[in-house]
């Protein structure tokens, strides 16, 4: 055996149940008492529904709180939901706004150690010791990610290279030069890699990457395989939002089924997004995080917008916190087309079962003559390109026909150049809506 | 025997056409043949130029998704009836032609039909068979 942990922290992450879900309600009854003295948000909130922090008895009882909505988070920018002064935050991080003003949040240094302990929870779940070389490929800056992940990677003791986003062609460079064995970077930016090193005729194995940890956007189990197969890796997911943390709220461990949840650190559950209730254990909903520890910026139920199920069976790996499946997307990027649900991930997934085919699309959603129009925008590439107009018609008509199986709803198919769909920051930008709203 | 084609996506929209020529045209490429199939979204563009290698790089190079196959230069005689005899000896040989397209030599009585086989090999055997004569490829691209 080697002298390398396989679980970082084994008294918290295999706590039993009992004892976890009372610690989980001290550590609950100490957060409300602080945003309920510091955070006037909070104090509107309870005082609205007539609740006082002694009224919970016990973790069921979190279900009568408010929701916390981004919307909260607007009104109050920038440093309006601190709980600490501003002398004791230590550090700023911002989530990316698409829409209007961007999210400010703020750690203490209490807030940052647990922070780290929590990546490197997931990093070591993941297979990385202190013997691995981590590349960094997420941006720098006001981003969770790296920073995220660039501490975990150091309190394990493994050696960081904070490449950051971007330039392709030196990633691939150092990976070869500096042998990075695990990489850190969004999905789509690991398809891009594979693409580009495909382009390059280099061969992953002549690489020493053997682990991928990836996050900060939904991906689906094909996209885990096809990111397996062209790298040569084993694929990690981890899930994180900068309102709650950024990474480390839960990770895959190497079963790869499910990602454990951090209960010690925080409450979650699942609601029906619509009606805003708590669905029964293994339910599939709206994933809503309430922090437990957290100092400078504690959230009360916050609703993620995030799509996903928990299951409480016990892990082979033997960890007894609870594991979320991957999230198949989002309450805000769930399109309702002729009245029936669609998410990205579905239309990933079938496009990644047609062979030649990448994950490089874009989803155009028109009403034209009262009806909707779901146009699926493909990027081509020369796997999937024939010089025989019949091959390239069958080959729509035949994703035309599975996505239509799979979705439920039929959606028209078109081939784009490639580079032709918009890429911010290494995340695709998935959804053009243009029905009025 | 064979000519290298290649086979260039093209997204519809305005100015792509004008883009590939530029491209091939700065590399100093020059096209010999072209077709070009479309639909209201995406089109097909094959050419036959004089250097397959060189234009395949600067495309790819220029985010173009290209590809390369084989087809056939056949020499057609230019008068009435001329292709019709030969796709007469394609019909009774059982010869799927995939497509084709044509043109004209500058100079000489005949004209060069390219022509695109599921079997390219067969096709091959039956037309030198009934004495139809096959350009090289060279002679083609330097046409």
């Amino acid at each position: 055996m080697s002298d390398h942990p396989l679980i970082w922290n084994p008294v918290a992450e295999c706590l039993p149940r009992e004892q976890l879900e009372r610690l989980q309600l001290e550590r609950l009854l100490q957060t409300l008492q602080l945003v309920s003295g510091n955070v006037p948000c909070y104090q509107n909130k309870f005082k609205d529904c007539g609740f006082v922090p002694g009224d919970l008895k016990s973790l069921d009882d979190i279900q009568h709180l408010p929701f916390t909505n981004k919307e909260d988070l607007r009104l109050n920018y920038p440093y309006g939901m601190f709980a600490v002064p501003m002398s004791d935050v230590v550090r700023i991080h911002s989530s990316s706004g698409t829409t209007g003003k961007p999210t400010v949040v703020g750690y203490t240094q209490q807030d940052i150690s647990t922070w780290t302990e929590l990546v490197a929870r997931f990093m070591t779940a993941a297979g990385v010791t202190r013997e691995d070389i981590v590349h960094i490929a997420f941006g720098y800056g006001l981003f969770t990610g790296a920073f995220g992940l660039h501490y975990g990677s150091e309190a394990i003791g493994a050696s960081v290279i904070p490449i950051s986003g971007g330039n392709t062609d030196k990633q691939i460079m150092i990976m070869q030069d500096y042998r990075s064995s695990a990489l850190v970077c969004t999905p789509s930016y690991g398809l891009t890699i594979a693409d580009r090193l495909e382009k390059k005729g280099i061969d992953p194995a002549s690489l020493a990457l053997r682990v991928g940890l990836f996050g900060a956007e939904p991906w689906s189990e094909q996209m885990r395989c096809e990111l397996e197969k062209r790298l040569g890796i084993i694929a990690t997911d981890n899930y994180g939002l900068s309102e709650i943390m950024g990474p480390g709220v839960a990770g895959d461990c190497l079963t790869k089924r499910g990602m454990h949840l951090a209960e010690d650190h925080f409450v979650f559950e699942i609601i029906d997004p619509d009606s805003g209730k708590v669905l029964p254990r293994g339910a599939t909903g709206e994933l809503v995080i309430t922090s437990l520890t957290k100092q400078a910026f504690p959230m009360v139920r916050y609703r993620t917008r995030d799509i996903t199920r928990i299951n409480y069976e016990p892990c082979e790996c033997g960890r007894t916190l609870a594991r979320m499946e991957k999230t198949s997307g989002r309450t805000d990027d769930m399109l309702i087309i002729k009245g029936v649900n669609v998410f990205p991930t579905q239309i990933e997934e079938v496009l990644l079962q047609i062979e030649g085919c990448q994950p490089h699309y874009q989803l155009i959603v028109d009403r034209i003559n009262n009806m909707d129009q779901l146009e699926v925008q493909v990027e081509v590439n020369e796997h999937i390109f024939f010089d025989e107009m019949k091959r390239q018609r069958q080959f729509v008509s035949e994703a035309e026909k599975r996505l239509a199986t799979v979705l439920g709803v039929s959606a028209k198919v078109k081939l784009v150049e490639p580079s032709a769909i918009l890429r911010h920051e290494g995340k695709a930008s998935r959804v053009i809506d243009k029905r009025k709203k | 025997m064979k000519v290298e084609q290649i086979s260039i996506f093209i997204e519809n929209k305005s100015g792509r056409l004008a883009e590939v020529s530029g491209v091939l045209g700065e590399a100093n490429v020059n096209i010999r043949a072209l077709s070009l199939a479309d639909t209201s979204d995406f089109g097909i563009l094959r050419l036959i130029v004089d250097d397959s290698e060189k234009a395949l790089n600067v495309l790819r190079e220029g985010h173009f998704t290209v590809n390369k196959t084989e087809v056939i230069g056949v020499e057609v005689p230019d008068s009435p009836g001329g292709l019709s005899s030969i796709l007469k000896i394609l019909d009774n040989n059982q010869i799927n032609v995939e497509y084709m397209y044509a043109f004209v030599e500058r100079s000489g009585s005949n004209a060069v039909i390219i022509f695109r086989f599921d079997n390219i090999d067969q096709a091959i055997k039956v037309l030198l068979n009934n004495g139809v004569n096959i350009l090289d490829g060279e002679k083609i691209t330097s046409i």
